[in-house]
């Protein structure tokens, strides 16, 4: 059995929390430069150019990538052979959001309750926290700062299996065209199909911790995954609704298997502000 | 690109010169204003009484900043989602306003309601805080502490790059 101290997992995520809110994703600044290369549409190419310029501002001045810092995300795999000695997992990452907020500072974006009050916690905790089982003896975290605006546009259904593949991207599609600039793109789009109605979006929220622009290992998604690209940047708003060629910078699709009677799909969308890390322990 | 810059307060005149798709380098002082902030205006309208600034002489900013550092003019700038604040829109203008600064579609009963009103929508972009911060010359809390990030603050812009949305 390894022992793992909870100072440690607090220490990483505090760690990958300050670092994902100044630092974007470097295949993310590849892809916009690549997209800028591409794109013929002036305006398209003076934001396309902010944005990049704002990639090498923020780590220089030490101000946020965005002022919507984020809700702070955290999949984890914990290790069989793993014991976690001191405070719980949800305990040392709520301390580390509570830290980081507090030392950045980030911007305290949560309310403790949706509906009637919609009380600032003023500290961005309680941090949203999927724990997963696997073998072996380490712990791994998928990290996000995760804005509302990407978020608030993000879909799911319960699809018929009948609806079949054009089906599916007909859906993703017009889902993205519907929420035309909101989410801030060029967006990632992580889309999960199969699983449950609380499966699938966990499968689209994975999803977005791929390598941009990995490429599927199954030939029939990865098909899949280029075809709902491409026909977004023929038809969508492109950067941040002005237009242009790119709206989305890639599409990532994770699937599981799921009941005889059951199609869900899930699309969660990610900002070009794609602050995320994986930390191992 | 082509640049216009323009300054608050903006004539009516200065507005109808404009074309969707300008970008303006905007100055002069704003207001921020989100969901819980509308609703607190909208409230003291209600009830007869005044907004504790000239809502036609400045600019309503949809935007929630981040805290600024220690000895920093202030942190994290950008717009939020400016659909979120249409159910308001239309009282707002009512009372006066002109500019609005955001990012993203209006509804389009908002959108003829900001033309018929004579008003400017103006598109920041997202995502680009620490760029859209170097524009901007002070902040304070001025209205509402307890929101938070959601509190209305006092911002003066020098030359904030945006574009015309909605004229």
């Amino acid at each position: 059995m390894r022992k793992i101290y909870s100072e440690q997992i607090q220490q990483a995520v505090y760690q990958a929390i300050t670092e994902v809110s100044y630092h974007c994703d470097p295949k993310v600044t590849e892809a916009l430069q690549q997209a800028l290369e591409g794109e013929s549409n002036e305006l398209a190419q003076d934001v396309l150019s902010s944005i990049l310029e704002n990639h090498r501002t923020s780590p220089e001045s030490m101000i946020p990538l965005c002022q919507d810092t984020g809700s702070t995300v955290v999949l984890a795999e914990i290790g069989a052979g793993v014991q976690i000695l001191g405070q719980s997992l949800p305990e040392a990452i709520n301390a580390a959001v509570r830290q980081a907020q507090h030392d950045c500072p980030l911007r305290a974006s949560t309310v403790s309750e949706p509906l009637f009050e919609r009380k600032n916690t003023g500290d961005n905790t309680p941090a949203i926290i999927h724990v997963e089982y696997v073998a072996g003896e380490r712990i791994r975290l998928l990290i996000a700062q995760k804005g509302g605006g990407a978020e608030n546009m993000s879909f799911m259904k319960m699809l018929s299996p009948a609806i079949g593949t054009d089906g599916i991207i007909d859906f993703v599609c017009e889902g993205i065209l519907a929420a035309g600039s909101r989410p801030c793109p060029p967006l990632i789009l992580g889309v999960g199909i199969g699983s449950n109605f609380e499966g699938a979006p966990l499968l689209a929220k994975k999803a977005l911790f791929e390598p941009l622009g990995r490429a599927h290992p199954d030939a029939k998604y990865h098909q899949m995954e280029r075809q709902i690209t491409e026909r977004i940047n023929t038809l969508g708003c492109g950067v941040q609704g002005f237009r242009g060629n790119c709206t989305v910078l890639a599409t990532h699709i994770l699937h599981a298997p799921c009941h005889i009677a059951s199609l869900p799909v899930a699309v969660n969308l990610q900002c070009h502000a794609h602050r995320h890390c994986e930390v191992i322990i | 690109m082509k640049e216009i810059r323009i300054s608050l307060p903006i004539s009516t005149e200065e507005i109808r010169a404009l074309h969707p798709n300008d970008k303006v380098l905007l100055s002069g002082i704003v207001y921020t204003a989100r969901d819980e902030a509308h609703k607190r205006m909208l409230a003291l309208l209600k009830h007869g009484e005044k907004l504790p600034f000239d809502i036609g002489k400045t600019a309503l900013f949809y935007c929630g900043p981040s805290p600024a550092a220690e000895g920093r003019v202030c942190g994290a700038i950008g717009p939020t989602t400016s659909s979120r604040m249409d159910p308001y829109t239309r009282e707002m203008l009512k009372a006066g306003l002109k500019v609005m600064i955001g990012k993203g579609e209006r509804a389009v009963e908002t959108q003829q309601d900001i033309k018929a009103a004579g008003g400017l929508y103006l598109l920041a972009i997202g995502g680009i805080s620490a760029v859209l911060s170097q524009s901007i010359v002070s902040c304070e809390t001025f209205l509402w502490p307890d929101l938070g990030a959601e509190a209305v603050y006092k911002m003066e812009l020098r030359d904030f790059p945006c574009y015309v949305g909605i004229v």
